[in-house]
């Protein structure tokens, strides 16, 4: 087997997991429209139809001690990390057996101690702040993780979305953002929501790197992301990535999404991630039609029992709605210290409580790419900022080629 | 009081590494009223995080912290800027236990209240937003002993909890200073002076006016006994009952403006628990339904003042 050239190669069995889950995914949305359908799923239902590849692609590339809070469209990282789609079903049908016992529906619910998952809540942009928080967080006790969390098109236009971003820059936070560009924020256009071609331009105001990639390239987004992850694991700041794509079904099930130009639809279908996956494995030798069938109907066997569990689960007492409210002892909340505690302590901990302004803060020292002046903080130690470079290979990602726009004069006004 | 507030975050971060601090010009100046001046050089700036300005990255990074297991405590310059992050609080931090079981230990502390003409924006009372929204705790001490012993007690709760500091008490109390490690628990009022004839229940700044007033009254042969909340969230309901079932009577007072203050949850449980020992109306002293204005002759006329309390105390004493 001659794999094509990549600069994380990934083994046989890792390159068909890729498109398990995908699939999976896939199957777990159709799955739940039919429930829909029948009346089943309580309240909305938000799909990923078109967006797999970046679910997965993305949360494939953190290591166990990372971290990452998905949003409505990341049913596939959630299965990545390790839910499974009884989870999910059980969410979408309100259930108790549901991992928020039926307090919450959809993709909003998390596992911080076995898997690291973060819950996100309907309100956009508010997660960056919070996984740059758990980025912070966990780099104070020694950990050498990275977070990671996804926003749409229409969330990069949100304060949060701007104050996250740019504490998780000052603080050279290990986060990597992932922005999945399906074009649409609910009915309006992209273009409606920002002026730029490219919403990874963003990332220069909080002079951070950027990456452009193509979102229906599963194994592009898995080599851009990954190469992302590791560059925030040596420290050397928040990443940004647009990935580009397109959201193929309605916001949620009730909307028939009139307001998409059909040829939209038609450009995009062509470029299914699922379907241009398989043709590459197939391309590459690394399975065949059979292989392909046994793995679709693996798949089906899976969602039917995973299905039959959710369905056995019965919806919540009505006594659950006074409970948990407040944490009153039934939690133990510790950190997990990989490093010595007594470091943070006097004396040692102790500095000069004074800062260091380099040069004054002079016009001369705002040349693009210096590195943020003010900080004596041992955390952030003034790094080699991250190659812009997309990984080579399979990956289809556009480097950042675009040079920097001359900064505005900072001179006195 | 500040040094009583200083010293419970220096005592409690040294006995916790995962207690740490976050907030805007917190560290090499040490807060705008220098609440924490001298914890960065003590404890570096891992423990002590100048942020830029930026509530809403403050809160949503003090959440991702305390997923972790550290306990943040975070500064709002002056707590009417918590309205920047309204969101994080109230739909982030709040709902977090109750929607998918993950505890959120974080103190949101800050300055409030008015007396310094500080104007719409640097002296409200916004302890009802929070009081409405379920998940949360909501601390308002009166006392430099309280200050330090319920900052103690919110920054060792697994809740999110808000510390609300009335600026005008900072160096207006001076007690001789609370040594030692004490914790005062949330949600227990204190009887600051005993009366038999009618109760005053109020917290914060209003504390010290409402004290005054009794004393005056006492003059009057009027015993008035003083409640000072402590916490309104969880509020000590029992405290308030028992006190009103002793003395039959029940004045309010609050700094907080009048329509949807907690004089009005309060005289609810009244009603509901104590109907029958009551020999007159719930009365109540409050500021008025409109933004907190900024000069001299208008603050004064907005915030409650001692003759406001003894006045209507009168009132209800003739019932």
């Amino acid at each position: 087997m001659e794999l094509p050239e990549m600069r994380y190669p990934l083994g046989r069995n890792q390159l068909l997991d890729l498109y398990y889950f995908m699939k999976l995914t896939r199957e777990l949305d159709r799955q739940l429209v039919r429930l829909f359908r029948q009346d089943k799923v309580v309240g909305g239902l938000y799909s990923s139809l078109g967006q797999e590849a970046i679910a997965v692609g993305t949360a494939y590339a953190l290591e166990k001690q990372d971290w990452m809070a998905p949003m409505i469209r990341n049913a596939g990282s959630l299965l990545v990390r390790g839910f499974q789609p009884r989870d999910i079903f059980m969410q979408y049908m309100a259930r108790a057996g549901s991992p928020t016992g039926g307090k919450d529906n959809t993709c909003h619910f998390g596992d911080i101690h076995g898997r690291h998952v973060v819950s996100p809540i309907s309100m956009l942009g508010d997660l960056i702040p919070v996984m740059t928080g758990v980025a912070m967080g966990g780099r104070y006790l020694g950990q050498k993780l990275v977070t990671m969390t996804w926003i749409g098109d229409g969330g990069t236009s949100t304060g949060a979305f701007h104050e996250g971003m740019n504490l998780a820059a000052t603080q050279r936070a290990p986060f990597v953002c992932i922005v999945e560009n399906n074009q649409w924020a609910y009915s309006t256009p992209v273009a409606r929501q920002a002026p730029i071609r490219n919403l990874a331009d963003r990332a220069h105001a909080y002079g951070i790197a950027s990456f452009i990639v193509d979102g229906n390239d599963v194994a592009a987004v898995y080599q851009t992301t990954r190469q992302a992850v590791e560059s925030a694991r040596r420290g050397e700041g928040p990443i940004l990535i647009e990935a580009k794509t397109m959201r193929m079904s309605g916001h949620a099930q009730h909307d028939a999404a009139d307001y998409v130009p059909r040829e939209m639809i038609r450009y995009w279908k062509a470029r299914d991630p699922i379907e241009r996956y398989d043709r590459w494995l197939r391309l590459n030798n690394i399975w065949n039609a059979k292989q392909k069938a046994d793995m679709d109907a693996r798949i089906d066997r899976e969602l039917k029992q995973e299905l039959e569990l959710a369905e056995k689960s019965p919806l919540p007492g009505p006594e659950q709605t006074e409970v948990g409210v407040y944490c009153e002892g039934c939690h133990t909340i510790e950190a997990r210290w990989e490093r010595p505690a007594d470091r943070v302590q006097p004396p040692k901990a102790g500095v000069k409580a004074a800062w260091t302004i380099a040069d004054f803060g002079a016009f001369e020292a705002d040349a693009p790419g210096s590195a943020p002046a003010a900080s004596p903080s041992p955390s952030r130690a003034a790094g080699k900022r991250p190659s812009k470079r997309a990984g080579r290979g399979t990956s289809r990602s556009k480097p950042r080629s675009k040079p920097r726009a001359k900064s505005p004069s900072k001179g006195k006004r | 009081m500040l040094e009583a507030i200083r010293e419970a975050l220096e005592e409690e971060m040294r006995r916790d590494p995962a207690v740490v601090l976050i907030g805007e010009d917190i560290g090499v100046y040490g807060g705008a009223f220098k609440a924490t001046a001298g914890l960065l050089e003590k404890f570096g700036w891992e423990r002590v995080i100048d942020t830029p300005i930026s509530e809403t990255a403050i809160i949503g990074a003090a959440v991702g912290m305390s997923y972790q297991g550290l306990r943040p405590v975070v500064e709002m310059q002056f707590i009417d800027f918590i309205a920047c992050c309204f969101n994080q609080v109230v739909n982030y931090a709040a709902k977090s236990h109750y929607r998918w079981g993950a505890p959120v230990p974080i103190v949101v502390r800050g300055p409030c209240g008015g007396g310094v003409h500080g104007g719409p924006f640097h002296s409200q009372n916004p302890e009802m937003w929070f009081v409405h929204t379920p998940g949360l705790k909501v601390v308002y001490p009166s006392t430099a002993r309280d200050a330090k012993g319920l900052l103690k007690s919110a920054i060792r709760d697994n809740n999110p909890v808000l510390f609300l500091e009335h600026k005008s008490l900072y160096r207006r109390v001076r007690e001789e200073r609370p040594a030692g490690d004490i914790t005062v628990p949330l949600g227990q009022l204190a009887v600051r002076r005993p009366g038999r004839d009618l109760t005053i229940a109020t917290y914060g700044a209003m504390t010290l006016h409402a004290l005054e007033a009794a004393a005056e009254l006492a003059k009057e042969g009027i015993e008035a006994e003083v409640l000072d909340l402590r916490t309104l969230m969880p509020l000590d309901r029992q405290g308030i009952v028992d006190s009103v079932r002793k003395t039959s009577k029940l004045l309010v007072v609050h700094e907080d403006v009048r329509s949807g203050g907690i004089a009005g949850e309060i005289a609810a449980t009244v009603n509901e628990q104590a109907f029958d020992d009551l020999d007159g109306p719930v009365l109540r002293v409050t500021a008025p339904d409109t933004p907190v204005p900024f000069s001299p002759p208008l603050e004064e006329r907005f915030l409650p003042q001692v003759a406001d309390i003894t006045r209507t105390a009168r009132e209800l004493a003739r019932y």
